[in-house]
């Protein structure tokens, strides 16, 4: 039995909702949602007031909100920021969300910010670390949260885990649940020489409580292969397909489309959606017909 | 194993810093496995980085950026990230410092009027996202008596800034906007104060007389209606004070708070309801 961790997302494709888009969900019309749900960073949006926390009030009034956050650094040695987790439940209380999910990285270290979800070794030490973190945030937000599977361009020779086992261990710790990013398999999968279908067969399943799907940028060729987890394209065909997949076996999960790096009009954002929703329906037709 | 593998993730953690915000490799090389392409790959983290902030501050800094032209700016922006860089996941409080920081560099000499471009423009950032609160409702002064009305306080709105330049600060961010195609030549010898804030989710930025800027700025300080008007009488005694105030009320520039001194001498005040 799939275990859905917060029950109030619904299981179908929403997207992520960019500044340039706000307008449109917030004028939405009763009965006439644009996209099922809706999923924000946080970051965005910790502001004391003016025109786009009253926009985000709009929104959050018509749609299921799913709080993303790319600040909290659940990685750092240092420990959470505590200004930051007090910041984060304000903006909670307002917006209500349906789902928290942050990532499985770091980006502050002696109080300066990083602004990239940056990576750590897999070893005994980063795990007690990563866990204490993700203890203190579940405890202050008092809900449990997803946590995000980062990209990534480098391996620290100091791993002793492989990145599903680390996964394992931190859902078992902490009781959080996955946010499941198959683009992110995908590109750290080609830049650090893992198979990603291996990959979603190692990790916990049923802690998988949303899917992330996005576009990767490619970059260099032969040996300086890179591919850059930009979120500026449409969903490649292996990432569909290993999507397609880990849905088929696994059953259908919230799935957001991220688009950041040249935001496209919002038709071309939906049809994205609404080819995730193609594939969710597929396997819910399929459970139907079984049942 | 490397021989680095005693490292605790917090000096992993430091060294990555340096790293990203540098353009040295070397702290990272010891402990990181990627099959010789060490530095392509630190530059993706760098890249995204570097380039990140590089555009938080493109956004909020268009007209200084407009001034000194892309390339310029991006070097500028490029040594302030290194020399200050975020301390604060939330990105829209980030560039408080760079007008400062313009004001310390050598282009400060040659423009000596950028950091007050900068200034200008982060005053505009700050009454973006500034705390709500419901604009004075000009029928609530109107009915005060002429005594208690003299003695009334009011208090600027949180979104309201006030921006006092020796250089024509106004007048320079109005002809580098995007919409103007060719920038006219302007007289640099005067001093201007520009007045921001914001109604109905709208900010505005407008140039202020010296008499409205001296009254703006006494209300600010806590100055009663009375001495506040005084003050800006002095600047210019044909001051018209009824339609400066009518157009801050429009502006949104004070909030919906009335306190009272009861006498000039008496320091208790009172809130008016």
């Amino acid at each position: 039995m799939v275990r859905i961790p917060d029950a109030g997302v619904p299981v179908a494709a929403g997207v992520g909702l960019r500044t340039p888009h706000m307008a449109a969900f917030a004028a939405t019309a009763p009965g006439a949602l644009i996209a099922p749900w809706i999923e924000i960073h946080s970051e965005n949006f910790l502001c004391d007031g003016g025109p786009r926390l009253a926009m985000l009030d709009a929104v959050a009034a018509r749609y299921p909100v799913s709080c993303h956050g790319v600040g909290l650094s659940l990685g750092s040695a240092d420990g959470l920021d505590l200004d930051h987790l007090a910041r984060l439940k304000r903006l909670f209380a307002r917006v209500k969300p349906c789902l928290v999910s942050e990532h499985l990285s770091w980006s502050v270290t002696d109080g300066v910010y990083l602004n990239d979800l940056l990576p750590m070794p897999y070893t005994a030490a980063t795990l007690a670390v990563i866990c204490r973190n993700i203890d203190t945030a579940q405890n202050a937000f008092g809900r449990r949260i997803l946590v995000e599977n980062p990209s990534g361009y480098l391996r620290f020779g100091e791993s002793t885990m492989t990145e599903p086992e680390f996964l394992s261990h931190v859902v078992e710790r902490t009781g959080c649940g996955l946010l499941l990013d198959i683009n992110n398999v995908y590109v750290s999968a080609v830049n650090n020489g893992f198979d990603a279908a291996a990959y979603l067969k190692a990790i916990p399943y049923d802690a998988v409580g949303e899917i992330h799907l996005a576009g990767y940028t490619e970059v260099g060729a032969g040996e300086t292969r890179v591919l850059i987890d930009t979120h500026g394209a449409k969903v490649s065909d292996p990432v569909w397909e290993l999507y397609a997949t880990f849905i088929r076996n696994n059953g259908s999960r919230p799935t957001l489309i991220e688009w950041d790096r040249d935001l496209p009009e919002l038709p071309v954002l939906l049809r994205e959606a609404a080819a995730a929703q193609t594939i969710l329906d597929s396997v819910t037709r399929e459970i139907v017909h079984a049942g | 194993m490397p021989a680095s593998a005693h490292l605790d993730l917090s000096d992993i953690q430091r060294r990555f810093r340096e790293a990203v915000l540098g353009s040295n490799d070397t702290p990272l090389t010891s402990f990181v496995n990627s099959d010789g392409l060490i530095a392509t790959r630190i530059a993706v983290y760098r890249n995204t980085i570097q380039g990140g902030l590089l555009e938080v501050l493109v956004a909020a800094f268009p007209v200084t950026q407009r001034v000194i032209g892309p390339e310029f700016f991006a070097n500028l922006a490029g040594r302030f990230v290194s020399t200050a860089p975020p301390t604060a996941p939330q990105l829209l409080t980030y560039g408080g410092g760079f007008a400062q920081f313009i004001a310390t560099q050598d282009v400060a000499r040659r423009l000596p009027y950028l950091a007050d471009v900068a200034r200008l423009e982060w005053a505009k950032n700050e009454s973006y996202f500034a705390a709500d609160a419901a604009p004075l409702d000009p029928a609530r002064l109107a009915a005060l008596s002429p005594d208690v009305m003299a003695q009334t306080v009011l208090r600027w709105h949180p979104a309201t800034r006030l921006i006092t330049s020796r250089f024509p600060i106004h007048r320079i961010w109005e002809i580098n906007q995007p919409a103007v195609v060719n920038t006219p030549e302007i007289d640099m010898t005067e001093g201007q104060t520009a007045l921001v804030s914001r109604a109905q989710h709208h900010v505005a930025v407008r140039a202020l007389a010296p008499a409205d800027a001296a009254l703006v700025a006494a209300i600010y300080a806590g100055k009663t209606l009375k001495e506040a008007v005084d003050i800006a009488l002095e600047v210019d005694a044909s001051f018209d004070v009824q339609a400066a105030l009518q157009a801050y009320f429009v502006a949104g520039v004070f909030q919906n708070e009335l306190t009272s001194h009861q006498s000039p001498s008496s320091p208790t005040a009172r809130k008016i309801p």
